[in-house]
């Protein structure tokens, strides 16, 4: 897949761009595989539905960014994918956890999907055409995410006593992981000078904060940890790795390892 | 026929272009073209060293579609027939993103008549308060009943939502607005 051709960058520009690109598929792609593991046993069949349709729209917009990082890097879309070592990928430590049960499910998708929404609309204006052209097409795509997890919240909030109970205790167990999806990136102040990143992760932090907090108080919750300002990043960020990972990770590899240069 | 607007057919052989393009079939759902869904963009020629090459712009409905692929290779493959140019590339394109707006009244009618509901021309909302409102009830495409329920935003496909229709009991498909 090709996009549009861009402005030429500069070595630690391009560097800088590749790491934001890389956190950026990365989340999706894990996220995409976590969830894609409810394929067949969600709680209904409609959400069976629902969760696969999603999770081929996270791996679709992973599978985009990685292209557009491999055209970047001189690299292979599925080598960067399927081919690194497990310390070498970049997702927040939110997405370093196991899917668990439903409630977990939809507290990590509604901390995830609100955070993504902010970051989403930021970079549709980023300097860097093919990143806003990006961020655009899939923030569209990404609203029946919103929809979908604003309908759960809203469901198991309602139903009151278990099932508001385990998603009020899921919020509060990965609040602080959670944070990770805006931990500073080493090249923020680069990205940021050249317009490629129009806001600091901190800002989207914060904004992220009010916006959930909207949502969750029209469900009769509050934020399940403080919002200080500034904003906290978390300490596990960006690098730490769980052994739920390296299970996942032995799981999405296990084709690509088992047949090497094989395609599909 | 149908031109691309961004593209004014000055090149006679761009004319030849739209037309055979909208003999090619979208995979999922052929009763459609790819001209018709809207999926084709811009259709230009560029000097190469060994002469011309074609280019088209093509539009994935979604960034994760797994069709594109499918439809990057029957279009080209259906322009390399024409032998209009040396070399023929079908480039993936979100400059503009595809919308449904996109699809024409011919495509649209095309929809209905293989049972699919067109999509509502609901502008997208981004603030969480309208996101309920967001999906107006399909019209369904058996009766052209109004009175039908939104049973899944998520269908069989990723562009897909279910419906269910009161008036004639039908289940059926819509297209997203997106």
């Amino acid at each position: 897949m090709t996009v549009a051709p861009a402005r030429s960058l500069g070595p630690t520009e391009s560097a800088a761009l590749a790491e934001l690109l890389l956190t950026l598929a990365d989340d999706e792609f894990i996220l995409g595989f976590w969830d894609s593991e409810w394929t067949g046993i969600a709680p209904i069949l409609e959400e069976d539905v629902a969760m696969s349709s999603i999770s081929q729209d996270e791996i679709g917009h992973a599978r985009a960014w990685y292209e557009l990082l491999a055209q970047l890097t001189a690299d292979d879309a599925d080598r960067i994918a399927f081919g690194r070592a497990p310390d070498e990928y970049r997702h927040a430590a939110l997405l370093n956890h196991a899917r668990g049960d439903w409630a977990h499910t939809v507290a990590r998708r509604l901390l995830y999907e609100t955070a993504d929404a902010v970051r989403l609309e930021s970079l549709t204006g980023s300097s860097y055409a093919p990143v806003a052209e990006l961020a655009a097409k899939m923030r569209r795509e990404e609203t029946y995410h919103l929809l979908h997890w604003n309908a759960w919240l809203r469901q198991l909030t309602a139903a009151g006593g278990e099932a508001r109970d385990r998603l009020v205790a899921a919020l509060a167990l990965r609040w602080s992981d959670a944070q990770s999806i805006f931990a500073p990136l080493a090249g923020e102040g680069i990205l940021r000078a050249g317009g490629i990143l129009p806001e600091a992760m901190a800002a989207l932090q914060k904004r992220w904060h009010e916006r959930l907090g909207q949502w969750l108080s029209a469900a009769g919750l509050s934020l399940p940890g403080p919002a200080t300002d500034p904003p906290q990043p978390s300490t596990a960020g960006r690098t730490g790795r769980t052994p739920d990972f390296a299970w996942l990770h032995s799981e999405f590899t296990l084709v690509a390892r088992s047949e090497e240069g094989a395609t599909w | 026929m149908v031109t691309s607007p961004s593209a004014p057919v000055v090149d006679p052989r761009l004319a030849t272009i739209w037309s055979a393009l909208g003999e090619v079939p979208d995979p999922e759902i052929p009763a459609i073209s790819v001209v018709d869904l809207g999926v084709i963009g811009d259709a230009r020629f560029e000097p190469i060293e060994a002469g011309e090459r074609l280019v088209v712009d093509l539009m994935p409905t979604f960034v994760g579609c797994p069709a594109t692929e499918v439809m990057r290779d029957q279009v080209g493959e259906r322009l390399r027939t024409l032998q209009i140019a040396d070399e023929v590339e079908v480039r993936v394109s979100f400059s503009p993103p595809w919308t449904s707006d996109r699809i024409t009244p011919a495509g649209r009618e095309a929809l209905r008549g293989s049972g699919f509901a067109p999509p509502s021309g609901v502008a997208l909302s981004f603030a969480p308060g309208d996101l309920l409102t967001m999906l107006p009830s399909a019209i369904c495409p058996y009766c052209g009943s109004r009175n039908t329920t939104l049973e899944n935003p998520f269908g069989p496909t990723l562009c897909r939502s279910i419906h269910h229709c009161a008036d004639c009991r039908q289940p059926f498909e819509a297209f997203k607005p997106v």
